[in-house]
Formats: structure tokens, sequence, C-alpha cells
């Protein structure tokens, strides 16, 4: 069973953050939040993995005991 | 300790203004290099050019060291180049080295960070130091060098008053405290810093990008029990929405830095009685400490177009600007020097053809480019431009204190690294197949221990031919150009950073330690072909 990635894992991890702000840059707060809202259900298909992506919602919520 | 309380380094006058013959003479008198600008790029890159043999009269408007502390972080690149200056000892004995950063968000530590340098290096990854020490170890060698016979002059209270290109030199009017006089440079070499004079004389543009923000700099002198470690906090409970950096000097001087925001009056913020409480409400009200040096900044990260204008040429802040978030402004300009003088001096003997300087635009602003994308980037980082910019950095923070993964993201600074010239026309390309990519053409060469002695110090000030298992010719001379053969033996350290999955390796170096060419073994027309084409004979 994959398990969730939470060690470094972006080559040029600087690139890909000014890449993100790029893409926010000039929307209102909420065409921001539809951008975001929109990424997550992307990376969300690519990832696939239910358990992974579950896996994930905690780690996003910032409840580490459960994942660890 | 007790002569520093007395006059700071900083309130002496180290290059008092003296009567130069230059100012009786019939005619102007004309120099082979004149600098504009006695700190430390301005005396880097006349001690360069008078180590080999050149020539070279400084002109300062001012007589002292600069007053406050300024640049403080310096990397090993810069220890390395002024090493081979005369003074990269002074700055490590006197500097304080540190490996150890902490990252604060809100009242938390979210994590730490070990620079974890390599091993095998002569120098250390970072020192911090006050400028004025620095400036003081370059007046020190140019000193000695006078002793010992160069033709290296500082003129303090010489102010430029005019800068005239004549196509095949440059006339100069200063002011001194007896009245003006002319004077003649070969070439002419502007390190009059960010607002440069020289820059508004001749009418070029500096155009770049304005960030909307004040930082409050202090230099305080206090027995604290704060470790040798670069702190750095975002939205603390002191400073509310804001930034803070604290970072330790030697002699007992702390740097602080604080984030002020846009809209403040700057003049009432820089009085004592403004700053004191601010200073408290960080460091504790029980802490005891002076003012040494306060000042209120804001910055813009810009470059001119082109650094090099015919018989002008440009370095250091005054060519490019960046912020202060990872140390790339003094130790950007240094790597400027480094690139300009070997050039310099090829094209003043006959050696190298003028266009040879070009590259030295090409390289260098490929490096401020480099430093502007990094320290802009830094600065959206601390100071975020949008809500959802903000949103998601504070996101970033969150997670990293409890994830590994986001911890690459958090950039509160990313500290300056060498310069490698990829692309650059002096390049050949690289031959060494399995050779590691950090010593790729263009790279600085890394350090690496020779038994009881270092790699880089036996590099540098001349080409040379370096040879790691494979045969070469001791020297050669190619159109004038010696070429020095080092040969060294394929220890641990050489293997890793030079051979990687090659058996054998022979490297061109540049006189500025930077990788001109590599292959497996040394061919006569090859290392030929590469000598002419990193001297700009292409």
């Amino acid at each position: 069973m994959s398990t969730l990635t939470l060690s470094p894992n972006i080559p040029g991890a600087d690139d890909f953050y000014a890449e993100l702000l790029a893409a926010h840059e000039g929307l209102t707060n909420a065409e921001s939040d539809a951008l975001n809202a929109r990424l997550v259900l992307v990376l969300a298909n690519h990832i696939g993995d239910r358990a992974v992506l579950s896996e994930a919602l905690q780690a996003a919520m910032l409840k580490e005991e459960e994942t660890a | 300790m007790n002569q520093m309380s007395d006059k700071k380094i900083f309130e002496v006058p180290l290059y008092a203004y003296e009567r130069s013959p230059d100012q009786d003479a019939e005619a102007p008198v004309r120099h082979k290099a004149v600098v504009i600008g006695a700190g430390p790029i301005g005396l880097g890159a006349a001690i360069d050019l008078a180590q080999q043999g050149v020539e070279v009269v400084v002109l300062d408007d001012n007589d002292k060291v600069s007053f406050g502390s300024r640049a403080v972080c310096y990397a090993k690149r810069s220890l390395e180049i002024l090493d081979r200056l005369g003074c990269g000892r002074e700055m490590v004995e006197k500097g304080v080295k540190w490996n150890l950063g902490k990252v604060f968000f809100d009242e938390r530590k979210v994590y730490e960070f070990n620079l974890l340098p390599e091993t095998g290096h002569d120098f250390p990854a970072f020192i911090n130091l006050q400028q004025y020490y620095l400036e003081q170890y370059l007046v020190d060698r140019v000193r000695e060098m006078q002793d010992a016979g160069a033709r290296i002059e500082i003129r303090g209270l010489n102010k430029v008053l005019r800068v005239a290109d004549k196509g095949d030199h440059v006339d100069l009017l200063v002011d001194t405290p007896d009245g003006e006089y002319p004077v003649q440079a070969e070439w002419l070499i502007a390190c009059d810093g960010a607002m440069s004079p020289t820059r508004s004389m001749m009418g070029l543009d500096f155009v770049g990008r304005v960030f909307e923000d004040n930082f409050l700099i202090a230099d305080v002198v206090m027995e604290a029990d704060f470790p040798t470690e670069r702190w750095f906090w975002f939205d603390p409970p002191f400073n509310r929405g804001q930034s803070a950096l604290l970072h330790k000097q030697p002699d007992g001087v702390w740097r602080i830095d604080l984030q002020l925001g846009w809209d403040i009056d700057k003049d009432e913020e820089k009085k004592p009685e403004n700053v004191i409480p601010r200073l408290k409400a960080m460091l504790g009200e029980d802490v005891k400490f002076e003012l040494e040096w306060v000042s209120i900044y804001t910055f813009q990260c810009r470059r001119m177009e082109k650094f090099r204008h015919n018989r002008v040429i440009f370095a250091g802040d005054a060519a490019h600007q960046v912020s202060p978030f990872g140390a790339r402004g003094a130790n950007s300009g240094l790597q400027d020097t480094d690139n300009l003088a070997w050039k310099l001096k090829l094209v003043m003997e006959g050696t190298a053809p003028e266009s040879l300087l070009d590259s030295y635009d090409a390289e260098r602003i490929h490096g401020a480019d480099e430093n502007i994308l990094n320290s802009s980037r830094s600065t959206d980082f601390i100071t975020p431009k949008s809500e959802m910019s903000r949103i998601l950095r504070d996101a970033v923070l969150d997670l990293s204190e409890h994830y590994e993964f986001a911890r690459p993201l958090v950039n509160s600074g990313r500290l300056s690294m060498p310069c490698t010239y990829d692309g650059s026309p002096l390049n050949t390309p690289d031959a060494l197949p399995g050779g590691p990519s950090r010593s790729r053409p263009g790279s600085p060469c890394a350090d690496a221990p020779l038994g009881e002695v270092y790699l880089l110090p036996r590099l540098g000030g001349r080409f040379t031919l370096l040879t790691i298992g494979a045969e070469a010719p001791e020297s050669l001379s190619v159109d004038g150009l010696e070429v020095d053969r080092l040969a060294v033996e394929a220890t641990p350290d050489i293997r890793a950073r030079y051979l990687g999955e090659a058996e054998s390796a022979v490297y061109l170096i540049r006189p500025d330690q930077h990788v001109a060419a590599r292959w497996p073994s040394y061919d006569a027309g090859a290392v030929e072909a590469a000598l002419n084409r990193a001297i700009g004979k292409e």
C-alpha cells in the first residue's frame, strides 16, 4: 500500500512556488479560491489512491498523529 | 575593546586626504586604471589589478571606512576570493561562524535548519562580520602592497565631479579640499554604490522593481545569551504582521532587522525613543543593550542594462541592486571584480581582444539576474503582496512545523551561492564523460584538501591546467599567455568533486578559479583552442 509522501519531493521548489503565486496574480479572492479548488481536484485525480488522499486530507488538517 | 570604545574604526580617517602630484601637473596625468569608490568592491578591484601589476588609483569622496556595519554575511566564495586578494584569513579569524538557523511563526518555532557545510573546504560556508572590518583589512592590504612597491593608491576626499568617455580613455574632473583637478584613466571602474553618481553623470538607466516596504536595521551591542544562530520570525508577537531577523556579529554586536511596512514616518521611526521600545519588545525588558547603528531602508531589485560602457565598467551595487535577504549584495560584488580584473589585465597588455570585456557583461548579468530572481522571491515570501499570497505563505509555514516537505518552500532568504556561468561564450563544451555536474565548464572550482594544504590557493591569478591521473606538459605558452600545470592525486574529495565516473581528467581553470574546459586527457590542440576561447579570441 502506498503512503503519502511528506518528505521534500519537488525539484526546484522555489520555481514551483513562484509559478503557483504567478497563477494567482491579478485574481480576486473568489477567483483565487476557485483556482485552488480546481487545483486540489486536478491533483487529487492525479494521485488517484483513495488511501493516500485520505492521508493528505488529514495532513492538511494538521492532524499528524493520525497520519504518523 | 578599550580602544574600540574610545574611537571606532569607522571614525578614524584611514585614507586621509593628501595632495597628489597630479594636482600640480601641467597636463592631466593618465593612469592605467582608476576605481571610483573605496568600499569592499572598489578596493577588491584595485587590489586584484595591482596584484597583477596594473597601476591603479582609487578615488573616494570620503576618508574613512563605512559607518555602521551594512553588509554582514560573507559566503565561502567571497572568502575564497578575499583569500586570493590577501585578506581571507583575517576575515575568518575575526568573523562569527554559524550553521544553525531557526524559523519562528507567530509564537512558535516551526523548524530549524543546519547548513551542514560540506567537509574538505578551507573556508566555512558563511561568516558574519561588520563591513567596516572588511574595509579595514582591505585598506591594510593596500598599505602592505604599497610597502612592497605595488603601484596602488587610495585618494581620500577626492570626489569625482565629471566623467567623460573619450573612446580610448576617460576624462575625470575631481574635487578635493584643495580644489578641482583633471585626471585621466585608460579604464574606469565605477564601484560607487547603489546611488552611483557615475551612473547618473553618464545618464544611464537603472530600472527594476520597487518593493513597497521599509525595514528598520539596527546593530546593538549587548551581553546576551542568544546562541550563534540565524533567527527569523514571520509575524511575531513583538512585530505583528511583519518579519524580524536576529544575527550575531563579532564584538558582542547583533544585527536586528525589523520589517515596518510601507506607510510609516521614517524620521520618527529612526528616533531612539521609538527604536528602543521596539527592540525591548523583541529582546526582553531586562536585556541591556546599546545602539551602535540604526537606519531605515527600502529596497529595489534592479540592474543596469549593460555593465560595460566602453571604457567605463560598473561593478557591485552601482551595477545591480538586490534586497538584503540572501546576502547577495557584497557577495555578488566581489564576484564581479573577481570576474573583471583578469580580463582587464589581459586586454590592457594586448594578450586578449577588447571584446573579452563583453563576457564580463554576459557572465555577471547572468549572475545579477540570478541574484535578483532569488532575492525577489524571498521578498515576496516575507512580504506577501496579495491576500492569496499571504494565505499560501502561512499555509507553508503551518505545514513546515509538522511536515518536512514544506520546509524547502519556506523562504526567508536563499543564501548566496557562487554563480555558475552556464552558456558563457568563454566556455568550451563539456568533454569529460561522467564528470561531476558541479565542475562543468562555467563552474567555480570547489575546494578540496591536498594533504596539509588546500586546492584553491594553488589556483587562480593565472590560467592553470589541473590534471588528475593524466599526463600534460608542466607549462605551456600560447601567444604569450602562460599556463602552468597543477597535478593532483585522486583523493576521495578530488574524485567526488572533479572526476565523478571518469578515470582521469584535465581541467583548464581561469584566473578567477572558474572552469573553462575539461577533458579526460591532455590534447595540445584542444587546450589551445579552449584557451583562445576563454580569452575571447573566438
